[in-house]
């Protein structure tokens, strides 16, 4: 019994015991829950949304435009790494004619200065001969006389009287032994 | 004593009803342990999975606040 | 009954459902339809909360977004993802309504997690009518854009014949029980957490009764209210999560009824 009356003051209390079931609530929060909802969403599909989807549209678009200016810019890049090297398989190109010429004109230059100082030693060298055989050839001569003179000097010495025509074929004979 | 008979049955009633609970917790693991094995098996797709999972999830441990729900009206509103 | 039992024992008090009791704010009246209560001034606030993230923190509109922006879109984002994903492309239309629900769902239980706040989410007349609306939504939808073809819905035309008809009525059972479960999954998950809080926040005094088995509940006690609050932290978006993405998965069945 006692339980009873301490139930019947709980229950005064606090309501029933689940305070969800206490249907005399019901329409009030059913009113204001409506009221919420309405709010947010006419806040919601008249402001918000369409200015975050207008936002990320902006975004979108932003990104599309950098992302083609970057593509751009590559290409543009590209390009230039292709003139680039272009630029230089035209310099290397150039310079190897340059050099293939240098090298050709210098082959020349050699060639005829090598032509020169082979003329120029030839006609040295003939001069050169011609000249020794001339000095042989004096040499010889001189090589006579004085053979000539000293053997008929040698003969004088010794007493004889030599005959000129005998000595000089004398020294012919051994000069040619 | 009749009303302390009806609390006492109410308050039993309470306690087997939460049994209930020990079920979702299974299903929910099932639904979860399956989902990850399947997940470690094929991971790419199991992103575009995850709302699957979710409702899966929901689905098991709705049949568990179920049982708690009887629980409660057992103990406060009989 | 168990609160007297407890009380005349040892002192602690158990009033776990007191917590969702609806009170009006100003004065001691009764609860009448347009009484401005506790439950009024959460939504109000989460109205206030979802104004300020959704309107104040986009009129900058920058294309780099600051912080407040970031979740904004974020939260747009997901949304919009879920329905084109789920309900398919043509369910775009009602994306201002999903994310109506979302938002207020999300912050009526976020709010509610404040310490002292009201959670309008754990009352069932709330969640009823948040599920009532998707369910005649999606009914009316369902009508209107295929006529008496919607209800092939229920005829499981893959199925074999004689069975048919017993699939129909338990497709018929299981249509109307949607917003049941709908409703009831919410305002349970959010009704459970709290009341377990709060049970776990009566135990926690015990030291003041008796040292020697407080100094054993006390703690345990307190950790447990940490560990339920961050599990709670889950459960609020999750279970926003769970109601629109299930709101999306019957917009689909009233777009898509084809089995």
């Amino acid at each position: 019994m006692a339980s009873e009356t301490q139930n019947a003051a709980d229950a005064a209390a606090s309501a029933p015991g689940m305070p969800q079931l206490d249907f005399s609530t019901f329409g009030n929060q059913i009113f204001w829950l409506m009221v919420t909802l309405v709010v947010i969403y006419f806040v919601l599909s008249r402001i918000a949304l369409p200015r975050i989807a207008a936002v990320l549209a902006e975004r979108q678009g932003t990104i599309t435009n950098d992302l083609s200016a970057a593509e751009d810019l590559k290409v543009k890049a590209g390009e230039a790494e292709e003139a680039y090297n272009k630029a230089l398989a035209d310099a290397r190109a150039e310079a190897q004619t340059i050099i293939a010429e240098a090298k050709a004109e210098i082959q020349t230059d050699l060639d005829e200065a090598m032509a020169k100082a082979d003329a120029e030693i030839a006609a040295k060298l003939a001069e050169s001969e011609s000249k020794i055989a001339e000095i042989r050839e004096g040499a010889m001569e001189s090589v006579k006389d004085v053979a000539k003179d000293t053997a008929k000097e040698l003969v004088a010495a010794m007493g004889g009287k030599a005959d000129a025509r005998s000595v000089t074929a004398a020294v012919n004979a051994r000069m040619k032994g | 004593m009749e009303g302390d008979i009806v609390q006492m049955g109410a308050y039993i009633g309470a306690g087997l009803a939460c049994m209930g609970m020990g079920g979702s917790a299974i299903g929910v693991g099932n639904v979860a342990g399956n989902f990850l094995s399947g997940a470690l098996r094929n991971p790419s797709a199991a992103a575009g999975q995850t709302a699957t999972l979710f409702i899966g999830i929901a689905f098991a441990e709705a049949l568990g606040i179920f049982s708690f729900l009887v629980a409660l009206l057992l103990m406060f509103a009989v | 009954m168990a609160t007297e039992a407890n009380s005349d024992e040892g002192g602690l008090v158990f009033h776990p459902m007191d917590q969702f009791i609806i009170k009006p704010l100003f004065g001691d009246g009764p609860v009448g339809m347009f009484t401005i209560t506790n439950s009024t001034l959460w939504m109000a606030l989460s109205v206030i909360a979802i104004i300020a993230l959704m309107v104040l923190g986009t009129s900058g509109r920058s294309t780099i977004p600051g912080r407040i922006q970031s979740i904004g879109e974020l939260a747009y984002g997901f949304v919009y993802k879920m329905v084109e994903d789920v309900a398919g492309k043509d369910a775009v239309g009602f994306f201002p309504y999903v994310m109506t629900l979302f938002m207020f769902i999300v912050f009526a239980n976020f709010l509610g997690l404040l310490p002292a706040a009201f959670t309008p989410t754990s009352h069932i007349a709330v969640t009823a009518v948040l599920a009532l609306l998707v369910f005649v939504t999606v009914t009316v939808v369902g009508f209107v854009k295929h006529g008496l073809g919607f209800l092939g819905l229920f005829w499981v035309s893959s199925a074999p014949l004689p069975l048919r008809p017993v699939l129909a009525l338990i497709e018929i059972i299981s249509y109307f029980v949607r917003p049941v479960s709908h409703s009831i999954r919410l305002m349970g998950n959010m009704m459970a957490g709290h009341a377990v809080i709060k049970v776990f926040a009566a135990f926690a005094p015990m030291i003041l009764l008796s040292t020697g088995l407080g100094l054993l509940v006390t703690p345990l006690s307190v950790i447990a209210i940490a560990a339920i609050y961050g599990l709670e932290i889950l459960v609020a978006f999750i279970q926003a999560y769970v109601f629109t993405i299930l709101t999306c998965v019957y917009l689909k069945d009233a777009l898509h009824p084809a089995h």
